[in-house]
């Protein structure tokens, strides 16, 4: 039996080695060498990660991450559910309605990109225009505030409906019996919310947390395309900043930033689900 | 009454909520539908004069054409590949309990965390050595990186949702294992693998990052194309939004395709 399951998982480990493994060791290995185009690398060790962590730039790109994943999921997840609530549990809109929310996850990055940008362009945007009749100067090319809550709200628009299908599917799946029971004691709104509806809804909501994490963490299309990472560095987030890196063949100190980068989103992880299962437990058995 | 008055206000925050949802959509193709004088002079919600021009161009331009191609090719052999290697992982993750099977799970899963842009050095190096830099074949594995850890995420959650007995019923009846996989237990979890081959189809045919860095003509994605000429002088808006549009195509026709299982795969909570 032992010797099966290893033959199942073989044409999987397989592919994954040479799209996985073999380019990770390559990283680790050039992550400890001075490499410049043209040059021969040579070993320097763990330099390229003191440089990488002593770089005001580095820094600047991840506390600008985290102030924006944090938003996003401080916006996305109640937002989210409150929709999720709000839609109707059967009749004859719930295919429409899921028919809509599904629209914005078809569209690729880019369009979503470019769609963005038609939005926000200068004289011909709505968005400008729109802000222009309260009198206010909106202006993504020119102002950091402008850019970097553009963006967010690109998030916010493309993904929402993500959590809120993953908490629709957690509401249905919710016996209607637990309310009337909840009723019956005479639970408030806010307390049948709390202690019904919620932990019910702890194992969609991990699943939509941590995918909202790890990918708002790892946002690259959209500033690239809509502000190109500025004005300055207002969007330039950690993925933009580290391919840019690569792309000007600084080898070394891009790959000692992307094991850094892999290192912070793999810590989060861990400990948001360790997080989020204990809370979701402990709401359960109260 | 105080029950109607809720439901009155959830419908308008519905009403909002998919009007300002929608409206990004209707304006790319309004746009598309327009000539760029229209698109450049001022902003208007209908166009003056509806033209089919720039999906004429895109049709008529071997450029756009190659690289529809191009993401469809790669992006059909990914997903081929990810089910022939994870339905048979999946199964081994959901049946059997070997030695290290919960790390090897998590070590999967990680491969999903990882942000593409670590990959992207490595992966030019890799696949020069290899001959298969802008290849099909070669964003297509690229790819596999992400989409196999997923999609064994999703079918070990189908999988383990079949009850075990099924599996020992059918050898006592004298199933030879083979016969068994193919006749009973893929039948069971075919809903698993349309969701797993819509999610995987979706990932790869939007991702920019490895398709930009792994291809320069010959496997050039529309995904790439369509960043060309971007930032610019003189965009040529009405053009990129019909192509916008015909991109959301392919996933809307596999949508169509898998929409009875969809509904089923999200309402077993474990997309």
């Amino acid at each position: 039996m032992k010797n099966r399951a290893w033959l199942f998982l073989l044409p999987a480990l397989a592919f994954m080695s040479i799209s996985a493994v073999i380019p990770l060791v390559t990283v680790v290995n050039y992550s400890q060498n001075y490499i410049f185009a043209g040059s021969m690398p040579f070993f320097v060790g763990v330099e390229n990660f003191v440089e990488v962590l002593q770089d005001s730039q580095f820094i600047d790109a991840v506390i600008k991450q985290f102030v924006f994943t944090f938003l996003v999921l401080i916006i996305e997840i109640p937002l989210g559910i409150i929709i999720a609530l709000a839609m109707p549990q059967k009749g004859k809109w719930v295919p429409l309605n899921l028919v809509l929310l599904g629209i914005p996850l078809l569209i690729p990055y880019n369009v979503v990109g470019i769609i963005w940008r038609l939005f926000t362009q200068a004289d011909i945007g709505v968005v400008p225009n729109a802000f222009k009749l309260f009198g206010y100067m909106y202006n993504v090319t020119l102002n950091s505030n402008d850019a970097f809550f553009t963006i967010l709200t690109v998030d916010v628009w493309h993904w929402t409906p993500l959590i809120i299908l993953l908490s629709y599917a957690g509401l249905q799946a919710i016996p209607s019996a637990y309310y009337k029971a909840a009723a019956i004691d005479g639970a408030s709104k806010w307390n049948t919310f709390k202690y019904v509806t919620l932990p019910k809804l702890r194992t969609v909501l991990t699943i939509g947390i941590l995918l909202r994490f790890m990918d708002s963490f790892k946002i690259y299309s959209e500033p690239l395309l809509l502000t190109g990472g500025g004005p300055g560095t207002a969007t330039t987030f950690l993925s933009l900043f580290v391919s840019r890196k690569a792309e000007s063949y600084e080898l070394g100190y891009a790959s000692a930033a992307s094991l850094i980068y892999f290192f912070i989103v793999l810590v989060l992880s861990y400990i948001f689900f360790q997080f989020i299962s204990r809370v979701g437990r402990g709401v359960h058995h109260a | 009454m105080h029950r109607q008055n809720s439901r009155i206000g959830a419908t308008i925050l519905l009403i909002v909520y998919f009007l300002l949802l929608i409206f990004p959509v209707y304006w790319m193709v309004n746009t598309s539908l327009k000539y760029d004088e229209e698109i450049l002079s001022s902003m208007t919600f209908f166009p003056r004069e509806v033209t089919f021009k720039n999906y004429a161009e895109i049709f008529g331009s071997s450029l756009w054409m190659n690289s529809f191609k191009n993401s469809l090719i790669y992006v059909f052999i990914n997903v081929a590949i990810t089910i022939v290697v994870s339905v048979p992982a999946a199964y081994a993750f959901s049946r059997w309990n070997f030695r290290g099977d919960k790390h090897l799970f998590f070590w999967l899963i990680t491969n999903r965390m990882a942000p593409a842009v670590i990959f992207m050095i490595p992966f030019t190096q890799l696949y020069n050595n290899l001959g298969i830099f802008d290849t099909h074949i070669g964003v297509a594995i690229a790819h596999l990186l992400f989409n196999i850890p997923l999609a064994i995420w999703i079918l070990e959650g189908f999988m383990s949702g079949i009850p075990k007995e099924i599996d020992e019923t059918a050898f006592v009846d004298g199933y030879s294992f083979t016969r068994f996989f193919f006749k009973i237990f893929l039948p069971l979890v075919k809903q698993g693998i349309g969701v797993t081959a819509f999610l995987c189809f979706t990932f790869s045919w939007v991702e920019l990052i490895l398709a930009k860095t792994l291809t320069i003509t010959n496997a050039k994605p529309v995904v790439v194309t369509l960043t060309v000429g971007i930032g610019a002088e003189g965009v040529k808006w009405g053009l990129l939004a019909a192509a916008g549009v015909l991109t959301i195509v392919p996933g809307a026709i596999v949508v169509y395709f898998v929409r009875n299982y969809l509904a089923k795969g999200f309402a077993l909570g474990r997309v």
